[in-house]
């Protein structure tokens, strides 16, 4: 593309806000990346390079819960991500491509209220109803309870960016005998990805990260990596802690490095 | 509204209208019986006499709501005066938020516009940039930004060695430190939704403007904000309404010496107080605070949509 | 995708599978974060053929919530600290241990035995003690430390360098015996002058943080940090020249135990539990993780020698530890009042 000083899509600063943005994103990630390799416990004082803290993750005393741990945390988040972006893309359709109706502003309010209730308020009132009902906790009342408040974190992307696609192009399908089928998936669909794609990850991130509520719904023996690892946090970091988060984040940017170079020879075909 | 688009003027996008409650179905249900009920319970709570040390006893009483609004003195037998403690924490949390939000948007907007204008192939890459420091846990990424900040950190140092400032900046247990710790808590919220709505905008319409002889940030302002604003506005939602109840980021930054709306409530349910009926009631008065701010913006939102 | 999938059904078959396992032994255990060694879990059930589950919580008022609002019935032991031991028997919450069920209920020192928030050990026996006071950097300040007025009102060098414990309850304790009147005081002009002493105090204080408390302080962030004594030996072994505080007012001495809760879904297994803990050896092994004090008699042998002469551990002759008195609904309404004032 031409990213002349003059093509009006070019702002300058804008580069380099968004590289200042990546820093602040990533800085405490390497503060962390670097002191998994401490030969110390401690965050502030360095002792030399170790790799004394992987080993611990893969054959420590805990290692078969941090292995379930993460195994529990990626399934919930990737299953409530897809479920609740699901209903977010669905509610989206009927908010913004449905007309004016009575219940749109009670509907919207009703898509937001997880957004609204603190987090410890949802917790205890989650318990409270759960109990009351006869659910057992387990993995089950977690999965729902991300699922629910995963739903508006989903569901904001996807509705701005419906609001920005006018509904003529469905209509030109409709009215060239596409069904309203059809054009939603032909015609809509591709070009709501972004804003789907956006309102997954965001839903993802917010499930993999939920300590709070997750913590008061799990019941015992099933842990979440945030709730096996909270405590450990609490006490000042473990390294061990910082190496699981160190090969997280290595495995995913390994993933998006990847992606990029099969998008890459894709392109040079 | 924001959520809804267009709900008080213009033409009214209506393809899926005979759909619309099959389609809000799954999330009736899902949030109806997940979040509504939950709400309802907390609800009633707020109504109800507190236990002493955590719980409820089923007798109607508007407690919680009288120790909310009027101060009754050290030990509750003063005539009653109104009573700024909540307000002022409640005041606290709104402009905390409101700058952590404006933060957010100042270094969120460029970067989702920046994303939004790379080649279509890396874009997704970007967007997972974005995301990827998220995978670690909250409380990591705070207590190490918290060491990247402190008065002798690596930040400091790195700045007084270039020779930028001769002593140590310090932000750590100040209010600029809660506003960093809530802006790092939901950066990729603010980016995100606006990346979404960018990435279709038609840049024909900025070139129309160019053609017009508008400047490039005239044409940013008067073309490109107005058909993004859907996008900028599920941004600041879902930064500003999730850190009004925050408490985590800001507590560890910011010293946690001042109650915010989140630790208040937190302490009624976690802490020694053990007054759920209060701690009920703060959120009820939230909630109604953050509906009645959404509201008003729809409001003016139809408003500028009809006009406009 | 595949592998997706396969993750997924692997979690759901767990999470069903997670009801058919409860046929066997088992038993369910509410306990702080990091405060047992696994080892010593697996050493249990492999001792018993118990498989223990273990569920955690990060205070004891987030536990007694937790429980209120549903626990219940789920599990079998609780670990809580003295106090709460007390309101939990207050609330109901716990059952009773008849004598003669515990086998090692002798091993328990004579101090610990008949203690006030549970006398005769009816309900708990003793997991770990430990104390609440303050360190300071003795780089920033050589003077005499032994004093809460390091805390309340500290000299001209401390000020602004100060954390504290985010702790309702061990905060309103120090103030209190600074200020040299009972707890829980139900005398008007002590609550006021309580009032007053805090907020003034307040103006001093850097933070109030619980999670990076030993942090700040092995950082030099701050110069005073109120810190339980096991939690500020591991910052001066990280090597911050802090010195741990024994204030001559006194300071806080606090104990956890161990409960059997009432409804618990597996008793007997809960006793069997609570036998293993009483071995010297097992209790060992708690402390030498956890780097608290056992109560149990014949530790000894087992523990790490470290512990023995540690400064945080062994109280100069004539300490005056104290524990949290649970004060009645009255005078916790204005301690709460109080907080809520210095915290605003």
């Amino acid at each position: 593309m031409a990213a002349g000083r003059n093509d009006i899509r070019t702002y300058r600063g804008f580069g380099t806000v968004t590289y200042l943005c990546l820093f602040i994103l990533y800085a405490p990630l390497i503060v962390v990346a670097v002191y998994s390799f401490n030969a110390s416990r401690s965050i502030t004082i360095w002792e030399g390079v170790s790799l004394a803290w992987y080993r611990d993750v893969f054959t420590g005393p805990e290692s078969a819960k941090f292995k379930q741990a993460a195994i529990n945390s990626f399934s919930i988040a990737a299953i409530a991500a897809t479920l609740s972006t699901m209903i977010a893309l669905s509610a989206a359709t009927a908010l913004v491509r449905g007309g004016r109706f009575g219940l749109r502003t009670l509907s919207f309010g009703l898509i937001s209220l997880p957004l609204m209730v603190p987090e410890i308020v949802t917790a205890v009132a989650t318990l409270i109803f759960f109990s009351a009902i006869g659910f057992t906790r387990g993995y089950l009342t977690i999965l729902a309870a991300h699922i629910a408040f995963c739903i508006p974190f989903a569901y904001m992307p996807i509705s701005a960016r419906m609001q920005g696609i006018e509904e003529s192009y469905e209509q030109a399908a409709m009215d060239l005998y596409a069904t309203r089928g059809q054009a939603f998936r032909r015609v809509l669909l591709p070009m709501m990805m972004p804003g789907i794609v956006s309102g997954f990850l965001l839903a993802f991130i917010i499930s993999l990260d939920d300590f709070i509520i997750t913590n008061f719904v799990k019941g015992a023996g099933v842990e979440t990596l945030p709730t096996a690892i909270f405590g450990a946090v609490k006490q000042g970091i473990r390294p061990n802690i910082m190496a699981i988060s160190t090969m997280l984040l290595a495995v995913s940017i390994l993933m998006v490095t990847i992606s990029y170079f099969v998008s890459k020879s894709d392109d040079a075909r | 509204m924001a959520g809804g688009g267009g709900t008080g003027g213009g033409v009214s996008a209506s393809t899926y209208a005979g759909l619309r409650y099959w389609l809000l179905l799954p999330s009736w249900l899902v949030l109806g019986f997940i979040v509504l009920a939950p709400v309802g319970v907390m609800l009633i709570y707020s109504f109800l006499t507190k236990e002493f040390r955590g719980g409820v006893i089923w007798e109607f009483t508007l407690d919680a709501y009288d120790q909310f609004f009027f101060d009754r003195g050290l030990f509750g037998d003063e005539p009653p005066k109104i009573e700024w403690t909540y307000i002022l924490i409640f005041w606290r949390s709104i402009w905390q938020a409101g700058a952590a939000t404006l933060l957010a948007l100042v270094i969120g907007f460029p970067t989702a516009y920046f994303i939004a204008t790379r080649p279509e192939r890396v874009r997704p890459i970007w967007v997972f940039l974005i995301t990827i420091p998220y995978w670690v846990n909250l409380l990591i990424r705070t207590v190490s930004m918290k060491f990247l900040l402190r008065d002798q950190g690596p930040l400091n140092d790195f700045l007084i060695w270039t020779g930028l400032i001769d002593t140590p900046i310090h932000v750590i247990n100040t209010d600029v430190a809660v506003q960093i710790g809530l802006f790092y808590s939901y950066l990729p919220f603010m980016v995100l939704p606006i990346y979404a709505a960018v990435e279709r905008y038609d840049f024909a319409l900025s070139e129309a403007a160019a053609d017009l002889y508008a400047t490039k940030w005239v044409a940013l302002r008067r073309v490109l904000l107005p058909s993004v604003r859907p996008g900028v506005i599920a941004g600041c939602i879902l930064v500003y309404v999730p850190s009004l109840g925050a408490f985590l980021a800001p507590d560890l930054l910011g010293g946690a010496k001042n109650f915010m709306i989140g630790s208040l409530i937190e302490e009624q349910f976690k802490g020694n107080a053990g007054n759920w009926p209060f701690g009920a009631a703060a959120s009820m008065i939230l909630l109604t605070m953050v509906m009645i701010i959404l509201l008003l913006f729809a409001r003016q939102q139809a408003r500028a949509e009809r006009e406009g | 995708m595949k592998n997706w999938i396969t993750t997924t059904a692997t979690a759901l078959a767990i999470a069903l599978g997670a009801s058919v396992a409860s046929a066997e032994e088992e038993l369910v255990v509410y306990h702080w974060f990091e405060y047992i060694p696994q080892e010593l879990l697996d050493k249990f059930t492999a001792e018993t053929g118990i498989k223990v589950t273990m569920d955690t919580y990060d205070s004891n008022e987030a536990m007694l919530a937790s429980l209120k609002a549903g626990g219940m019935g789920t599990y079998d032991v609780a670990v809580p600290g003295d106090y709460m031991v007390k309101i939990m028997t207050n609330e109901g919450m716990l059952d009773t241990i008849a004598e003669g069920e515990l086998k090692n209920k002798g091993n328990i020192m004579e101090q610990w035995l008949d203690v006030p928030f549970d006398p005769g050990r009816k309900h708990s026996i003793p997991y770990q003690w430990g104390s609440t006071s303050f360190m300071v950097n003795r780089d920033v300040y050589k003077g005499d430390i032994n004093t809460l007025a390091i805390l309340f009102d500290p000299p001209a060098e401390l000020s602004g360098k100060i954390n504290m414990l985010d702790s309702q309850g061990e905060v309103m304790l120090l103030a209190s015996l600074y200020l040299g009147i009972p707890q829980c005081s139900t005398d008007r002009a002590q609550l006021k002058a309580l009032n007053d002493m805090l907020l003034k105090a307040k103006q001093h204080w850097a933070s109030f943080n619980s999670d990076t408390a030993k942090e700040v302080l092995v950082s030099g962030d701050v110069a005073v940090g109120m810190i339980w004594n096991g939690f500020g030996a591991k910052a001066r072994e990280e090597g911050a020249n802090v010195e741990y505080a024994y204030p001559r007012e006194g300071f806080n001495v606090w104990m956890d135990n161990v409960v059997l809760l009432k409804d618990a879904p597996h008793r007997a297994n809960a006793l069997k539990f609570m036998d293993f803990l009483l071995e010297p050896e097992n209790m060992a092994a708690v402390t030498n993780y956890a780097r608290y004090a056992a109560g149990v008699k014949g530790v000894e042998p087992y523990l790490d020698p470290v512990l023995a002469t540690m400064p945080e551990q062994n109280p100069p002759e004539g300490a005056k530890g104290v524990f949290i008195e649970v004060c009645d609904e009255a005078v916790q309404k204005v301690y709460d009042q109080i907080w809520t004032n210095v915290k605003k």
